[in-house]
């Protein structure tokens, strides 16, 4: 209760949530008594779905693990003829081409989402949100065949030669130039992953105060101070959710990706190179999966994806809290 | 008073037995290459007996043999041939019936689209990657007239799990040893060079845009896209194109010496006009059938299918099954039974 009371008298300017929240717990009427339980069992069932999810793919894909244990994370040979099952490549594939996505689409969604917030004109606004948010909801089968028949070759024709006469001392940019590849599949995540940090982004930094920046302003800063310490600085946190959506989708996107990926199970360091991601070895194998150790394999992959997507999300969500925490402390 | 009321009864019996009657529905599952010709099918059979509805999902050939094989759908329908332990792990016995066949054909992307003349050897070095230049003085030997770039070969092959990419590498087993042993044969193999295209769109706009590219789609494809195709040499050591009429020859070549179970491979079948990258489809139907109505529906589409229904495979890029093969057929049919008892109606 003290605390309230602090809060009421102390800190006028400071956003907290009204103390009659504490009280009000204590008396509940039924309504309410009834909501929290629905809203409890709502929470719980997608704790249950996602525990039943692993413990069924754990379950699915245990004759492979039995058979494999380590050797299936460490070794790189993709067998389902002799029914030898490495998945290194494909986890390789799946952080490789969604790093390379986010290193193009943070920059650019981030970009596109401060001059949609801040400098552009106001009847400009409306019309280019409508579009990016359109651009998010076309299917990614539709990017995946543009990629085939129009990235692709661009890249072949233009993109690689030039890489590779300009940046060709760099292994990663050395090797035969297919169009397809790794660097094919990275930039046609990133094109997908744009618009939903570009959409998040701008509600962001929209929901920004206006008291901040005209504190920065009347402080004599200029447009871009203003928007790095006042509007980027609060937002910080909210940013990085939008990066995590957009990382999110990217691990998991299957079909544009095994369309232009070229689907070679290989680790090569070049960006021409072909290569292979967890969710494009299920799309393209499981239909036609008939033996039983094959099955495992395919779903113990499934689990890895599962695994992975947890860990880099376990990952990004320490970041923000300890990006979080950075910024109460500079506004204690 | 009684005869009058036994009359009202069949009567109202009859009347309330004939919408169930009406609606025999038979599920089946599996291979999606057959898919166009089967719908059309399918849809046609409706006319023949309205009382009679199929419902097809073409899931993949490896769905199908589970289905089929757990009982889930009525039939199964596949592109390779179920293997023997798969056949023993099925309830009860099961029967496979060719219902058409399709051809695979090599397709590439090289100035001015010539007809490139292939052997085994040399389609099998290629994609073990032996052979990695056009004008290899082995293409160049077998190419007499037809000038071959000095360009690096770009192989494409399916990237997804397919009965088009089992009937290659079927193919490439049955003629090279070294296939046969480093290879093998699979929906999905682990291939020594190449990039994976999705599906055959995704093989053929690879090859498409690649140039020095060579990959392998279904011939219905092919045909309708106007891709250009190699010939290949056949057993009898002819160079053949790859046509509907030229697939029919492979399974006529081939219907000698069918086994009883039609579990057959038709790649580098025998016969002068043999395509040898050729293969059958199968449907997966139950020898004992559970169900008295819904057999007797199977066994009677089954025979007009390999029958009347052969003449639409011709315009869905399919080749029809030869004669000697619908004999066969028939008399496979006749030993669906239920209980004992044939299904087939007498003829």
């Amino acid at each position: 209760m003290a605390s309230t009371v602090v809060s009421k008298g102390g800190t006028a300017g400071r956003l907290s949530l009204p103390p009659l929240v504490e009280t009000r717990v204590v008396r509940m009427n039924r309504g309410d008594r009834i909501f929290r339980v629905v809203l409890r069992l709502a929470a719980g069932a997608l704790l249950l779905l996602v525990v039943a999810l692993a413990a069924e793919m754990f379950r699915a894909a245990s004759p492979a693990i039995q058979k494999f244990g380590l050797r299936f994370v460490l070794t790189s040979v993709w067998d389902p003829v002799a029914e030898h099952f490495g998945a290194l490549p494909f986890v390789y594939g799946t952080l490789m081409s969604s790093f390379l996505a986010m290193l193009i689409a943070v920059p650019l969604g981030v970009g596109a989402a401060i001059y949609l917030a801040e400098l552009a004109p106001q009847w400009v606004r409306p019309p280019v949100a409508f579009l990016v948010e359109l651009v998010a909801a076309v299917p990614s089968v539709v990017y995946g065949l543009w990629g085939i028949f129009v990235l692709a070759p661009l890249l072949r024709r233009w993109v690689q030669p030039f890489l590779g006469s300009t940046l060709g001392f760099l292994p990663l940019f050395q090797g035969p130039m297919y169009g397809v590849g790794m660097l094919a599949a990275g930039i046609i995540l990133a094109i997908m992953v744009v618009p939903f940090i570009t959409a998040v982004s701008r509600e962001v930094l929209l929901a920004v105060p206006n008291s901040q920046r005209e504190a920065a302003l009347a402080l004599g800063a200029t447009r871009w101070e203003t928007t790095r310490i006042a509007v980027l600085n609060y937002g910080r946190s909210g940013l990085i959710g939008a990066g995590l959506l957009g990382l999110g989708r990217a691990l998991g996107e299957t079909m544009a990706v095994t369309m232009v990926i070229g689907n070679r199970p290989e680790i090569a360091l070049s960006l021409f190179a072909p290569g292979y991601t967890m969710a494009s070895v299920i799309a393209n194998e499981f239909t036609e999966a008939t033996s039983d150790l094959y099955l495992a394999a395919l779903i113990e992959i499934g689990l890895l994806l599962f695994l992975v997507t947890i860990a880099v999300n376990a990952l990004a969500r320490l970041l923000v809290w300890s990006v979080g925490g950075a910024v109460k402390a500079g506004r204690e | 008073m009684r005869t009058w009321f036994a009359v009202l009864t069949l009567v109202a019996t009859a009347w309330m037995a004939a919408p169930a009657a009406a609606q025999t529905l038979i599920n089946g599952a599996g291979a999606t290459f057959p898919y166009p010709i089967y719908s059309k099918w399918f849809d046609s059979y409706t006319k023949v007996d309205p009382e009679v509805r199929f419902n097809y999902q073409s899931i993949g050939s490896g769905g199908g043999i589970k289905q089929v094989t757990s009982r889930t759908v009525d039939f199964g329908a596949t592109d390779g041939p179920m293997t023997d332990e798969q056949l023993k792990a099925a309830p009860s016995e099961l029967l496979h019936i060719p219902t058409v066949l399709g051809a695979v054909a090599a397709t590439y992307n090289l100035p001015g689209s010539p007809k490139v003349q292939f052997t085994p050897d040399v389609l099998a070095d290629i994609f073990l990657g032996k052979i990695t230049k056009w004008n290899d003085a082995r293409l160049t030997a077998i190419n007499p007239g037809v000038t071959l770039p000095n360009e690096p070969i770009a192989v494409v092959h399916r990237s997804d799990g397919s009965g088009t990419t089992f009937i290659w590498v079927d193919y490439l087993s049955k003629v090279s040893p070294e296939w046969q042993q480093k290879v093998g044969k699979g929906t999905s193999v682990n291939w020594p060079v190449g990039l994976g295209g999705k599906g055959n769109e995704g093989v053929a706009g690879q090859v498409k845009n690649t140039p020095g590219a060579l990959g392998y789609v279904e011939l219905a494809y092919a045909v309708k896209n106007k891709l250009p195709v190699g010939l290949v040499k056949n057993a009898a050591g002819k160079f053949i194109e790859p046509t509907i009429e030229s697939t029919t020859a492979a399974a006529a070549g081939a219907a000698k010496s069918m086994p009883d179970d039609f579990r057959v491979s038709l790649t580098n079948a025998p016969g002068e006009a043999a395509y040898p990258i050729a293969s059958f489809t199968w449907l997966l139907v139950y020898k004992e059938q559970p169900d008295q109505v819904k057999g007797r529906a199977i066994v009677n589409f089954l025979w007009w299918m390999s029958h009347e229904g052969q003449k639409y495979a011709a315009d869905l890029l399919y080749a029809p099954l030869p004669g000697p093969v619908v004999k066969q057929i028939e008399a496979k049919l006749k030993q669906i039974n239920y209980q004992g008892k044939p299904l087939l109606a007498a003829r």
